[in-house]
């Protein structure tokens, strides 16, 4: 009976006992660190991808100190492991905001976890960089996204597809979440609208995550393929449930000549977990490949080849964590300070280089400007860039394809507009198209 | 043409972007060059590198990862002029539209192969894009060719050409000589002829030859749906072998020892990882790999087996809901175990060359080489527990100590030594299993866990504790799951199927193939 | 009157009742006035975001509660109470989607940002009445009741007991996953609901509500804690447990098992949904990874460490596991699968009663 008493004190103390001691008030004397938060996941199904970001991260601090800080002041990160679990991100993002006092986030892969800490982000002011391409159709005051959207990764894709390789039938393949829902209801609209492609050439299909049987869908494919029009695959398929598709693709000998899959979620790092030898040929949409040659990008795959051991590899989210923490840094140092207000004041407009030898800038909607490359994938696990935009493209908060958010924009520069979901129509700040 | 210019045009392709490396290769091939065939295929095989200030072309003989140095040939006579370090070279990139135009023509150079399967190969890929060079080629052939079934193909070819070219008599008797042929390109062709253009009058003016056409065409489409249904029946039955071959493992010691082993899935994913270590330790015979693999994995996951056995079930006997928590806490900590060893990432599995491609049958339907000896394998499985549990020692002990421990161990049967063999046979079968799926599918630490709820399905759907209900089970759970993806999706197959399974064991809650005896009663 | 004082009775008759009560009323009080009333400057303030955190552990509390009804007293592992748990969540957050009105990045007047994306034009049929709280509360109880009715009723009158019933019941929150991944359901698939804006007209951003929420978990886990315990105190609840002891014997002396099995079940299921309700709106995400089975077992864990049976075990060993997961995942993030697998192994060799078996045998609660 005592013990049980006991227990239930023991275990509430320890409770206040964890936060009381991190409620230490943060000075901001001169000599304290600038804290830089990391969430990205550490463990759970996501740890695959998103350990590779928070080693980045830590690179571009490290590299950062040696260079002699900022404002005179050192850097620290402070690593969190919100597991994959998106309830977590939110209570880990409000944990670095309110308890750890940082002045910066870098951190989330997947839309939902974006998604279950962007409430906290406002609430609390404070600033996210989002580094991993998604769907669009968001634009915050306290997010910057410097990963791709659609119009800076598929509609470039596609246009390859069907200006240089003379596809006509096109199959969208995804997983069943909301990046490749509304990609391909992008693509959907712009291959009818923009090509003229009819209904019969479309085949859309989803799958569940880490589907691992695709023996009858990629029997379809093969069926959708054999009508004597040049069919490619868009795929937007995630994570596990690539390999056993490439695998099936290649034992029903269905070849890159004959059906390409151009892939927007499939990168160095992923392709370094699996046999290559059947997705050669096949390709991938990125706005950064390993393979580009040029002085920042040695300096960089050299460094980190250095630091983590010479068989990683880089890839295009690590770019955009590049990007966005030099973006952070330089816009820093022109107000003076971390305050995110002042911070959020002097991003937009902010030029860094970025790894493939052109500058990014960061457009008043929070998004970036970036080139956009199509490779083929090579044996070795690396690709071949076989085409590339002529310009940087500009991000594109709201895509011009869909009926809801075509009279949409976000600016954050405009003090007249000052808003995310800004509507030319109606010049309310509310994408409503819903009188 | 001499050599210089030729090399010169090779040389042309380092500049050029992919729609003049298609022209350069055009007028190589127009060319004459007897050159010619050897720098195309090797653009193909991506083995053209240019070097040098001046711009020079070279073939490459081999780009294997493993050299240092590459071999450099002439382009115009494939003499060797030296060699380079793979650095100094630049490779001529080229992309799936060149390649895909480099595969129709370069095999124009093989039809004179002495090997009949190169031919074959050679007029197949050919009839995807015939045009009059092509058809000049196969005309010439059709004296010179012996086999039966490149003549077939050639056939096949000409006929198409001739519904071009030919007369209403001729179009007539190309159409007969198609319609027994389930080349997608031959059913892609005769539906255009029996259509209209988009003035309303016919492709085909002959109304003989439509009819004839369209009979063909009936032919054909019930020729394919015939094939449909066999290639669906082959998917079911693939997805329900290795749903049997996971789950057979798990039937033996849930069924026979009454313990829920949770950490099947790692067991399985044990037995992947011994595959992705297997080949590494042997890195030269990867074609062997996979059945070197299969007794290793048996090992080491059987080990693992008697080893959580003999630490933790064996103080569990009696409790199978605990045995359900404890083990799932081992599944957890092997997890975790791999991701610190191996690291949270995939692991790159390679496919031995027998276990890839596929058997075509005919050209409608083909069975994929990696699913049929996964059947194979769960079929050898399935049969070596059937003996070892009919006729050998340790499986009679098996089955005394299941029906009856306390009489068994009367008997003087060892029960102790029983289980812990019983949990490693198990957990071994899991293994062999892990091998499979690394054919399959992703080796990493989540392996497991995608197939462990499948997994119990199958075993309570088919009754716990019977081999012959894991098989059957195994397969119609499979089927039906085939059977309904391509209305219903692959989501709501699933969930069907299982939504199915558990009203089932509702109607039926010991299975289809119920235990009977005394220890039905105490699970 | 005679019937109150035996439910005090049964309520506070021990000192371990008291101390119960008596903490939870402590925390009550305690934590919104640290959180509120004391200034950000002092040492004793309490951020927000523990009072977050303490919510979530109460709700997981009440659902490891609402778990050892049905498996310490009745022999029912339910490896699925997750799901309920969940559609009660789902119940809770469709009324707070609708609650965001025009405030929405597409300002739709009725249809939630996700239904807008995915280009639907109208509600679809099973999310009318979800802008009224009074419904969305007796959702919150009758989805998961129903559910639970349907299975229950299935699975109890034809006899699955034991292992296979926990098979069934952790396949049907598989299929559930999987149904509710899909973008087709109406319930949007992976993503779920997230940035929600108020609840009853009150701000779900300010302190104030996140300390009523944590109230009213509070009050909620003494009312299901004091439910469960007048009903395993009551004559139904030696019947309960005599089925859990010995359920053929049970049946031979003429109860009718599966109707007690069945109504327990359906009470527990309810509990288990009204704990996700109260965890929506605190963590402001609900997505279908909580129908994972994996969570389902770790409910069990939780009671299996506190020790089932005792109800106040199954409260203690929720929140313990679950500080114990926020403390390693930060810490030693590598460590904390070792750590919980570990435990797992532990707890069901070496303490088959869990923390609650430490206690002497005496002043058990039983």
């Amino acid at each position: 009976m005592k013990f049980r008493n006991v227990y239930f004190i023991i275990c509430l103390s320890a409770l206040l006992g964890a936060c009381g001691g991190s409620e230490e008030a943060e000075s901001d004397a001169a000599g304290e660190p600038i804290k830089v938060g990391v969430l990205h996941s550490l463990s759970g199904s996501m740890a695959i991808s998103e350990t590779t970001l928070k080693d980045t991260v830590e690179m571009m601090v490290d590299e950062q100190n040696a260079r002699g800080g900022l404002l005179g002041r050192r850097l620290e990160a402070v690593v969190v492991d919100p597991a994959s679990d998106w309830p977590l991100f939110a209570e880990r993002a409000r944990e670095l905001l309110e308890s750890e006092q940082v002045d910066v986030v870098f951190g989330c892969w997947t839309s939902v976890s974006r998604k279950s800490v962007l409430p906290v982000f406002e609430e609390l002011n404070g600033l996210l960089f989002y580094p991993v391409q998604y769907e669009g159709e968001e634009s915050s005051r306290n997010v910057i996204y410097t990963g791709a959207a659609p119009n800076q990764q598929a509609i470039p894709a596609v246009d390859y597809l069907a200006n240089e390789v003379g596809i006509e039938r096109w199959v969208l393949e995804g997983t069943d979440y909301v990046y490749p829902r509304t990609t391909n209801r992008i693509l959907e609209a712009y291959l009818k609208e923009e090509l003229g492609v009819a209904d019969e050439d479309i085949s859309i299909n989803y799958t569940p995550f880490s589907h691992s049987d695709w023996q009858t869908r990629v029997s379809e494919i093969r069926d959708f393929g054999s009508e004597g029009k040049a069919t490619a695959v868009v795929s937007t398929i995630n994570g596990d449930a690539n390999v056993p598709f490439y695998l099936e693709l290649a034992n029903q000998e269905v070849s890159a000549e004959d059906i390409p899959v151009i892939a927007f979620s499939v990168g160095e790092e992923e392709l370094s977990g699996l046999d290559t030898e059947p997705l050669v040929g096949h390709l991938a949409a990125w706005n950064y490949f390993q393979s580009i040659e040029s002085p920042t990008n040695s300096e960089f795959i050299a460094n980190w080849k250095q630091r983590m051991g010479a068989d990683r590899t880089t890839n295009d989210p690590m770019e955009a964590h590049f990007i966005g923490f030099n973006m952070w840094v330089a816009a820093v140092e022109q107000a003076g300070t971390t305050d995110v207000d002042a911070v959020l004041e002097a991003l937009p407009g902010t030029e860094t280089p970025n790894l493939t030898g052109g500058i990014a800038r960061l457009l008043p909607n929070h998004h970036l400007t970036k080139p956009v490359f199509i490779g083929e994938v090579r044996a070795d696990g690396q690709f071949d860039v076989v085409w590339q935009t002529d310009n940087l493209v500009e991000g594109d908060a709201w895509t011009d394809f869909l009926p809801g958010s075509l009279d949409t924009e976000a600016n954050w520069a405009d003090p007249a507009i000052n808003c995310g979901n800004y509507n030319t129509r109606t010049g309310v700040c509310s994408a409503t198209n819903f009188e | 043409m001499d050599d210089d210019t030729f090399r010169g045009i090779v040389a042309e392709l380092g500049d050029a972007n992919f729609r003049e490396k298609e022209a350069i290769a055009e007028r190589l091939l127009e060319s004459g060059h007897p050159g010619v065939r050897d720098v195309l295929t090797a653009l193909m095989d991506g083995r053209v590198f240019i070097g040098g200030q001046s711009a020079v072309a070279f073939v490459v003989e081999s780009t294997a990862e493993e050299l240092a140095e590459f071999t450099l040939l002439d382009p115009a006579n494939q003499r060797v002029l030296g060699t380079s370090q793979p650095s100094e070279l630049s490779r001529v990139v080229t992309n799936n539209q060149l390649r895909r135009f480099l595969r129709t023509v370069v095999p124009r150079f093989s039809l004179a192969s002495p090997d009949a399967e190169v031919r074959l190969e050679a007029v197949q890929q050919i009839m995807r894009a015939l045009d009059a060079t092509a058809i000049e080629l196969l005309r010439a052939r059709v004296g010179l060719e012996d086999d039966e079934r490149v003549l077939y193909e050639i056939d096949t070819a000409l006929a198409l050409s001739m519904l071009d070219e030919g007369n209403s008599r001729q179009r007539l008797s190309a159409v007969n000589t198609l319609s027994d042929r389930l080349h997608p390109e031959v059913y892609n062709r005769l539906s255009v002829l029996v259509g209209q253009a988009e003035d309303g009058s016919f492709v085909e003016p002959d109304a003989d030859v439509r009819r004839a056409a369209d009979e063909a065409l009936g032919g054909i489409e019930l020729a394919r749906a015939f094939y449909y249904v066999l290639e669906t029946a082959f998917f079911g039955l693939s997805l329900g072998s290795v749903l049997a071959l996971v789950a057979i493992g798990l039937t033996i010691t849930f069924g026979v020892m009454g313990v829920i082993n949770m950490a099947h899935g790692e067991l399985m994913m044990l037995g992947a990882y011994t595959t992705y270590v297997v080949q590494l330790l042997m890195p030269g015979h990867l074609d062997l790999s996979v059945l070197v693999a299969i007794p290793a994995a048996f090992l080491v996951a059987g080990s693992a087996g008697v080893l959580i056995e003999r630490t933790i079930i064996r103080f569990l006997y009696g409790r199978p809901l605990e045995t359900l928590l404890a083990t799932f806490g081992v599944s957890l900590i092997l997890q975790q175990l791999v991701r610190t060893v191996f690291s949270p990432n995939n692991r790159p599995v390679v496919t031995p060359t027998w276990m890839s491609g596929s058997l075509q049958i005919n050209e409608a339907f083909s069975l994929t080489y990696n699913r049929m000896y996964i059947v194979l394998i769960s079929l050898v499985v399935f049969g070596v527990l059937l003996v070892v549990f009919k006729h050998t020692r340790i499986g009679l002990d098996i089955r005394a100590v299941s029906q009856n421990r306390l009489m068994a161990r009367a008997m003087g049967v060892r029960s102790e030594w029983v289980d812990a063999m019983t949990f490693g046979l198990g957990s071994g079968i899991a293994g062999v299993a892990g091998v499979a799926l690394s054919q399959l599918t992703n080796v990493g630490p989540n392996l497991g866990q995608s197939y462990i709820i499948d997994s119990f399905m199958v075993v309570v759907f088919g009754g716990v504790g019977n081999i012959w209900g894991t098989l059957i089970g195994g397969m119609s759970i499979g089927v039906v799951n085939k059977v309904l993806e391509p209305f219903a999706g692959a989501v709501l197959a699933k969930i069907l199927v299982l939504v199915a399974v558990i009203l089932f064991i509702q109607r039926r809650p010991r299975g289809l193939f119920p235990q009977t005896g005394r220890a039905a009663e105490d699970v | 009157m005679k019937t109150s004082t035996r439910v005090l009775s049964v309520l506070f008759s021990d000192r371990a009742s008291l101390g119960f009560f008596g903490l939870l009323a402590a925390v009550a009080i305690v934590v919104p006035v640290l959180n509120l009333a004391v200034p950000a400057s002092s040492p004793l303030h309490l951020s927000s975001y523990v009072v977050g955190l303490l919510g979530k552990y109460l709700c997981y509390a009440i659902l490891a509660t609402a778990v050892d009804l049905v498996w310490g007293f009745c022999g029912i592992l339910s490896l699925g109470h997750a799901v309920f748990f969940a559609l009660g969540g789902y119940a809770m957050g469709m009324y707070l989607m609708r609650q965001i009105g025009t405030r929405g990045v597409y300002g739709h007047p009725v249809l939630p940002d996700f239904m807008v994306f995915l280009n639907w034009d109208a509600l679809p049929w099973f999310w009318y009445g979800f802008d009224r709280f009074w419904f969305a509360l007796v959702m919150v109880a009758l989805v998961p009741a129903a559910l639970a009715f349907v299975f229950g009723w299935l699975a109890f009158r034809s006899r699955v007991t034991g292992v296979y019933l926990s098979i069934m019941t952790q396949a049907l929150s598989y299929a559930l996953m999987l149904a509710f991944f899909r973008n087709d359901m109406g319930f949007g698939g992976n993503n779920g609901f997230t940035d929600f804006k108020e609840l009853l007209g009150f701000d779900l951003q300010s302190d104030g509500t996140r300390s009523a929420l944590l109230v009213s978990t509070v009050v909620a886990l003494a009312v299901t804690v004091g439910a469960c315990r007048l009903i395993v105190a009551s004559r139904a609840g030696r019947v309960i447990r005599s089925i859990r002891d010995a359920e053929s014997r049970t049946r031979f002396l003429g109860y009718r098992v599966e109707s007690y099995k069945l109504w327990l079940f359906v009470f527990s299921a309810v509990l288990a949904g009204v704990a996700g309700a109260l965890y929506v709106p605190q963590v402001g995400i609900i997505n279908p990874s909580e129908f994972e089975p994996i969570n389902s077992i770790e409910v069990v864990i939780w009671v299996a460490v506190g020790g089932r049976g005792t109800l106040y075990g199954a409260v203690a060993g929720a929140v313990l596991v679950n500080y114990a997961k926020t403390y390693f995942t930060g810490a030693l993030p590598e460590f904390w699968l070792y750590a919980l697998g570990a435990i797992f192994v532990g707890v069901t060799l070496f303490l088959p009663r869990g923390l609650a078996g430490l206690v002497p045998a005496g002043s058990r609660v039983e």
